[in-house]
């Protein structure tokens, strides 16, 4: 169901028009089509070398499609370099956080709004984040890596809204997580969201991904599968099946 | 559980001293580690003999007739292994022993073994002739071994020796910390005044203090070994009646913050800036060379030190900078330049120069850049020789002279104001000394910039410093360009005071010297650069400049890897570490501390409080 035409407004805010990427000769994506919508949660799942962190590196700028388009609000930008992009509105938030371990908090979310230069946005988005993680505030000179798990997830999360994005892609949001941490980490996604973020998340877990998105796309070896709504696809047959096939091997 | 673990961990998390359990009987000794200790020394002890420095340094006296360096490079060892065997390793709920009879005789025991080591030597040394693969293995040495003796005596003196040696290692550690650390002092000093000895004879002759540097100092070299018991002893008045009060005001410093911090740094800037401004014009031909020289290398390690220090980029052939420095400033400005020769005043060259470097940096940089750890290093090295060989070559030889050189440099001459000639060590330094405070300046912004918050980025995690919308490729230039731009400044300065450029002045071992000097200060900060070059190349000297201890040139790299290895073990921050990197390498520590402490807080007011993390102390 790949967006057709209309009025870029409108239209979807990030979309992949039938995208190959290759990492050298594996072929990693497979005539991928995806349209995220101004203000959705949407999901991609998949399992171990699905080509789920591909479709976000592609998204981003960081790989280059071998054919296809990426198009951002209705501009294709596949020639275009990431800076670009997160320029845009686009950002990520890296699988397991990964901040820069031996800067400050502090450091870290001023990276996250390398590309702005305005000074009262930054520090309007900077309270914003205090507001969504106290916990942040006290740590701002602490190195990152000191933080335990969950308050690194919430510095990545604040380092990506930093960056005042349209669009938040998360990279596997409940990597290397605790249960409980994962059940909190989905909420707080949940939260950003409801606040009027559009949020693209690439999940292993199923179940918690399609609890809290509204629509969702199943890859298997660079191939959408499936692609239909959070609650069909929690009812769907073959999605059980997708993830036990991938768990036999 | 809660009643128990209070008071253990309140002992191990307060730093007050646990108390101590009865000292251990003598002969009690972990034997295996002893021996194990004494056998590293022993090997340590021949190395050191056969790689000649007893002999070559026998000429350095410390202390009139009764200690060379020779010697000294000797005793170190047991002395060490005898300190370090009485070393208790701190466990939580043990109970440290007190230090007595059983830190001696360990000691004891342990030098003798390091001894024996050379009595293993001098025997062999009489029945053996290895001189084909050892080169030192001369009668020199056994000469030196035995004191002029037969080897009988050398055997026994040296077991002895080392005994003696070690027991004083150990017996270090019998003192309190008070009584140690003025002893530390009184060593520090009398070695520092004989490390020092040609600068302090240099200034006092510029300050007309002759007569007191003729007491101090025998006439040919070292200290008279009255002048030495009077500093120890003076030194040891000063450390007792100074205690603490070095590290009191370091704290106070510490603890200012805003404009309080600000105003204290300016002020110690503006002393250190006074002191080197004011120096040079007592201090002789000797120091302002030695200053000049240690000047140098601070601006190339701060040049690196952008390139490795901020932006994580490990380049092994920074050398290719100086030496397009040198000669393209040797080339604008000399007149014997074999192809153009356009005799440019110095300060219109460096322009020129400045360009070029960058312009070579981006060029080198390029394809460099592309790559990620290991292999950038190995191409960066490739490229470093390359530079040279091509300033080496025939081809280039029309342009560059080739082995010849260039020869007749003009002196650096500034809008007609001053002409500095090689030949006036002082002006050179004052040239120096104003480059670097640009290069210091120019550093220190671009460390807060954002630029320098990006090289940091990228030097942490490259691949998501990319998605934060960095342009990774060209940050990662940038830092190249900056760090060329640095090193051409040197270059510049470095023709112009040496009047001539060969290719030979620019090996490898020239790269390898400025990292060695900003991983010894510490990467990343720039007192420390500052330091490392001070230590490095003021005391041991440089490639090819020497240093105080001018006896050790032949043996600096052995000195520079033993000092590296002894870093990484003992100080992997480096000489004066930035406080990020300290809090980094001992971030467990500092994290495990905090847990601890928050845990005691916890269990004794149960209202909550702070939580389980408290905000480390540091």
């Amino acid at each position: 169901m790949s967006a057709d035409g209309g009025q870029p407004a409108a239209g979807p805010l990030l979309e992949m028009r039938s995208v190959n990427a290759h990492y050298g000769a594996v072929h990693a994506l497979r005539d991928v089509d995806l349209s995220i919508y101004e203000g959705e949660l949407v999901c991609l799942l998949g399992g171990n070398a699905s080509g789920k962190s591909t479709t976000l590196k592609t998204l981003l700028g960081m790989l280059k499609p071998t054919s296809g388009e990426v198009v951002l609000d209705g501009e294709v930008v596949n020639d275009r370099p990431t800076s670009y992009r997160v320029a845009r509105g686009v950002t990520m938030v890296p699988e397991n956080r990964r901040l820069f371990k031996r800067l400050s908090v502090r450091e870290n979310l001023d990276l996250g709004a390398y590309l702005r230069s305005d000074t009262d946005g930054i520090a309007a988005d900077l309270e914003r984040v205090f507001e969504l993680f106290p916990r942040v505030k006290e740590r701002l000179s602490q190195k990152a890596g000191t933080l335990s798990g969950g308050e690194q997830q919430m510095v990545a999360m604040g380092r990506a809204l930093m960056a005042k994005p349209r669009v938040l892609l998360m990279d596997e949001p409940s990597m290397g997580l605790a249960p409980a941490l994962v059940q909190q980490n989905f909420e707080l996604i949940q939260q950003i969201h409801e606040a009027g973020l559009t949020v693209f998340m690439v999940e292993q877990n199923a179940n918690m991904a399609l609890s809290i998105a509204d629509r969702g796309w199943v890859l298997q070896t660079g191939r959408v599968v499936l692609d239909d709504t959070a609650e069909n696809l929690l009812a769907h047959p073959d999605l059980r099946a997708s993830y036990l096939g991938q768990a036999d091997t | 559980m809660t009643a128990t673990l209070p008071p253990e961990t309140g002992a191990a998390g307060a730093s007050a001293e646990p108390p101590l359990a009865a000292s251990r009987p003598a002969l009690a000794q972990d034997w295996r580690r002893l021996v194990r200790m004494g056998a590293v020394g022993a090997v340590a002890q021949v190395f050191i003999a056969l790689s000649n420095m007893p002999v070559r340094l026998d000429e350095r006296v410390i202390v009139k007739p009764v200690l060379s360096l020779g010697y000294l490079t000797l005793l170190i060892v047991p002395f060490a292994a005898g300190h370090r065997v009485g070393h208790q390793i701190k466990r939580e709920g043990m109970p440290q022993h007190a230090a007595g009879a059983h830190e001696v005789a360990g000691g004891a025991a342990c030098g003798a073994v390091a001894g024996g080591g050379l009595s293993l030597l001098a025997v062999l040394l009489a029945n053996f002739d290895l001189r084909e693969p050892l080169v030192n293995w001369s009668p020199m040495l056994a000469e030196l071994l035995a004191f002029g003796n037969a080897t009988r005596f050398a055997v026994v003196i040296w077991l002895l020796i080392g005994a003696a040696v070690g027991a004083l290692g150990g017996g270090l550690r019998l003192l309190g910390p008070r009584t140690r650390r003025a002893v530390v002092t009184m060593a520090l000093a009398v070695g520092g005044a004989a490390v020092l000895e040609p600068l302090v004879v240099d200034l006092a002759e510029g300050m007309r203090l002759e007569a007191l540097t003729d007491r101090l100092y025998a006439r040919r070299g070292g200290i008279n070994w009255t002048s030495a018991l009077g500093l120890a002893a003076g030194s040891g008045i000063l450390a007792v009646l100074g205690r603490g009060r070095i590290q009191q005001a370091r704290a106070h410093i510490a603890e200012l913050e805003g404009a309080q911090r600000t105003r204290t740094n300016g002020l110690l800037i503006l002393a250190t800036a006074a002191v080197l401004i004011v120096l040079p014009l007592f201090a002789g031909k000797l120091t302002n060379e030695l200053l000049a020289n240690v000047g140098l290398f601070v601006l190339l390690a701060l040049g690196l030190n952008v390139v490795v220090g901020l932006a994580g980029i490990l380049d092994l052939g920074y050398v290719a900078f100086f030496a397009v420095g040198s000669y393209s400033a040797a080339v604008l400005t000399a007149a014997t330049s074999p192809r153009i020769n356009p005799e440019l005043p110095w300060l219109v060259a460096l322009i020129v120069v400045v360009i070029i470097t960058g312009l070579v940096g981006l060029f080198i940089g390029a394809p460099v850049i592309r790559m990620r750890g290991d292999y950038l290093a190995i191409v960066t090295l490739g490229f470093g020789e390359i530079i040279r060989l091509l300033f080496l070559s025939d081809w280039l030889s029309g342009w560059f002279g080739g082995s010849q050189g260039i020869t007749k440099i003009p002196g650096a001459g500034i809008f007609g104001l001053t002409d500095v000639a090689g030949t006036d060590p002082r002006r050179v330094f004052y040239l120096v000394l104003a480059f670097c405070a640009l290069a210091i300046y120019v550093s220190w912004r671009l460390e807060r910039s954002r630029l320098g918050r990006a090289w940091m980025a990228v030097r942490e995690d490259e691949t998501v410093a990319e998605a934060m919308g960095i342009n990774t490729v060209n940050v990662k230039l940038l830092a190249f360009v900056v760090g060329a731009v640095l090193g051409s400044f040197s270059g510049a300065i470095f023709s112009a005071k040496v009047g001539s450029v060969f290719p030979n002045s620019f090996l490898i071992l020239v790269s390898i010297v400025i990292l060695v000097v900003v991983i010894f200060g510490g990467m990343g900060n720039i007192v420390g650069v500052i330091a490392g070059s001070a230590v490095l190349i003021g005391v041991l000297g440089g490639p090819k400049q020497p240093g105080l201890l001018a006896e050790f040139s032949e043996f600096k790299l052995l000195i520079y890897g033993a000092l590296l290895i002894w870093m990484m073990l003992a100080r992997p921050e480096g000489l004066i570490p930035s406080v990020r990197r300290s809090r980094e390498l001992h971030q467990q520590e500092m994290a495990q501390d905090a847990w601890l402490k928050g845990q005691v807080e916890d269990d004794n007011h149960d209202d909550g409080g702070s939580g389980p993390q408290a905000t480390p102390a540091t």
